[in-house]
């Protein structure tokens, strides 16, 4: 734990008065596959949010690469694949090649325009992931589960340091969340990308976390994910 | 058929503003379609209807004759910022601002026609549009539009498109969503109060969404969408003028008429493809 990339000093959240989450305090290292899991409401999207800066916290500090959160700009770092993905506009007229470079428009900038290299950079995205036979495909035609691999490239091709996922599998069948998972944990391992990965379904993701955080308005585990198993059956 | 068009100065410059109406109306109506905005269109005519009506008062009261246009520019523009300010103020109800704007654009557009005299022939040629309306002035200006609206789209295509397919995704990953909006929905002001002279206040969206509906049915990429619904959107104005000046109908019908028919065509000709698809 000597140089995290997130860390998370007695965050605190309510809606009109309403305590979210309470006194939240980890931190998360480079190469780590973190796995937040907990109730349904228990506080994982909200948390995300804050990460994210889409919500402030009422109470305590997020910092980013050693950065207050709200003093961080470099947002291409950070990949982000919602909750929403699977459920967007399925009519939406855009191929897998125009999503995955829309990864790129902030990295680029205001002003500037989308050339050659960046073109590589998403064609180099779409391979990552498996779905190079379906570049000039339009979304709405694939799969769930081939349309989440194309939100993933999307995150990777800004090359970020952290992919933050919020329950990615919702509605995509067991063999395809198997497929997922070795997905995710080949780009921890080959490219050293720090994950954050959202869901409520242990029993399968147990299997490729290094580390596991149990949240439910405040965190109630952390640590490897063999612990959190035994620590369920004994309470 | 294109005889009287090019003969006469006041259809030409009709027709030279079709022209260019007919790509931007089209352009911006594909983000709008596409972001389920397709009502805001409606609602910025009729402010920009209060904003004519309000240009006819002022000629009548100060006996000056500016072109009615500006106030109809003014009014939109203003209108879309108002719109814009009421998305914000609620955020779960986003179209929230769409039925409140509209019905003030109604409200004061009623006030300022029966100030300016009552509802007379100029204003008929407001509603439904007309072939005679475009004054050299006012093609000048909607030039003058169309070339920014073109800059603008050029220069900010990717966010736009990064924004209306997932506004989460385009915040998190640092886009400024609420600026970029804000030029978009002044564009689309822009571009409803150019269209008005041709299409009509009533008539201004359909421009704007039915080539966008007909380009859906068979676009696989956003390019092909912009490129489909530009084309259509010409064929629909070309058409529309020629034969709404032979048959003395106002052009608005006959634009809308003809983007109806090919959006029917574009429905059938999917019908024709995935046919074709199972019985290979
Ligand atoms: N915009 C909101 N306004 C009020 N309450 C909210 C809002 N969003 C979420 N909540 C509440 O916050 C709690 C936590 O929600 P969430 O963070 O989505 O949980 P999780 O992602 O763990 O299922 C829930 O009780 C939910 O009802
Ligand atoms: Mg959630």
């Amino acid at each position: 734990m000597n140089n995290p990339i997130l860390s998370l000093e007695n965050v605190t959240f309510s809606y009109n008065n309403k305590t979210i989450v309470k006194e939240i305090d980890f931190s998360i290292s480079q190469g780590a596959f973190v796995g937040l899991v907990g109730p349904n409401g228990g506080g994982k999207t909200t948390l995300i949010k804050m990460i994210l800066g889409l919500l402030k916290p009422d109470e305590g500090t997020i910092k980013l690469f050693n950065q207050p959160i709200n003093e961080f700009t470099d947002w291409s770092k950070i990949g982000f694949v919602s909750q929403k993905a699977n459920t967007f506009n399925k009519g939406f007229p855009a191929t897998v090649f125009e999503v995955v470079a829309m990864g790129l428009t902030a990295r680029i900038g205001y002003f500037k325009f989308f050339t050659k290299k960046h073109r590589q950079q998403v064609i180099t995205a779409i391979k990552q992931v498996g779905m190079e036979d379906y570049v000039h495909e339009n979304i709405g035609n694939l799969s769930g589960g081939q349309q989440q691999r194309v939100f993933i490239a999307r995150a990777l091709v800004s090359q970020p340091t952290l992919i933050i996922l919020d329950e990615p599998t919702v509605g995509i069948d067991v063999t395809n969340v198997e497929r997922f998972y070795q997905l995710l944990v080949k780009l921890q391992q080959e490219q050293q990308i720090t994950l954050l990965l959202v869901s409520h379904d242990l029993t399968s993701m147990r299997d490729y976390v290094t580390e596991m955080i149990g949240l439910n308005q405040t965190i109630y585990f952390h640590g490897p994910p063999e612990k959190y198993v035994t620590q369920q059956s004994t309470t | 058929m294109l005889g009287d068009f090019i003969q006469y100065d006041f259809l030409r410059y009709t027709f030279y503003t079709g022209l260019l109406i007919g790509i931007i109306a089209p352009l911006l109506g594909t983000f709008l379609v596409v972001r389920r905005l397709s009502l805001l269109a409606d609602s910025l005519s009729h402010v920009t209807l209060a904003g004519i009506a309000f240009g006819l008062w002022l000629d009548k009261l100060l006996t000056i004759s500016l072109s009615p246009l500006y106030g109809g520019i003014a009014f939109s523009v203003l209108g879309s910022v108002f719109i814009e300010k009421l998305r914000r103020m609620y955020p779960a109800y986003q179209e929230i601002g769409i039925p409140i704007i509209l019905s003030s654009g109604v409200g004061l557009s009623v006030i300022f026609i029966s100030l300016a005299n009552g509802f007379n022939n100029d204003l008929f040629n407001y509603l439904f549009g007309s072939v005679s309306a475009v004054s050299k002035n006012d093609f000048y200006t909607i030039l003058g539009i169309t070339v920014i609206v073109l800059i603008i789209i050029f220069i900010f295509y990717k966010e736009l498109l990064t924004l209306s397919f997932d506004e989460e995704h385009a915040i998190v990953s640092g886009i400024h969503a609420k600026r970029i909006h804000l030029l978009f929905i002044i564009l689309t002001a822009l571009v409803i109060a150019a269209s008005i002279r041709i299409v009509g206040v009533l008539l201004v969206s359909a421009l704007m969404t039915l080539p966008v509906a007909a380009a859906m049915r068979i676009a696989k990429s956003y390019k092909q969408l912009i490129l489909y619904s530009l084309l259509f959107g010409e064929v629909a104005v070309v058409s529309g003028l020629i034969s709404g000046y032979y048959l003395s109908i106002p052009p608005g019908g006959t634009i809308v008429m003809t983007a109806v028919i090919i959006l029917l065509g574009s429905l059938s000709y999917q019908k024709l493809v995935f046919r074709k698809k199972e019985v290979v």
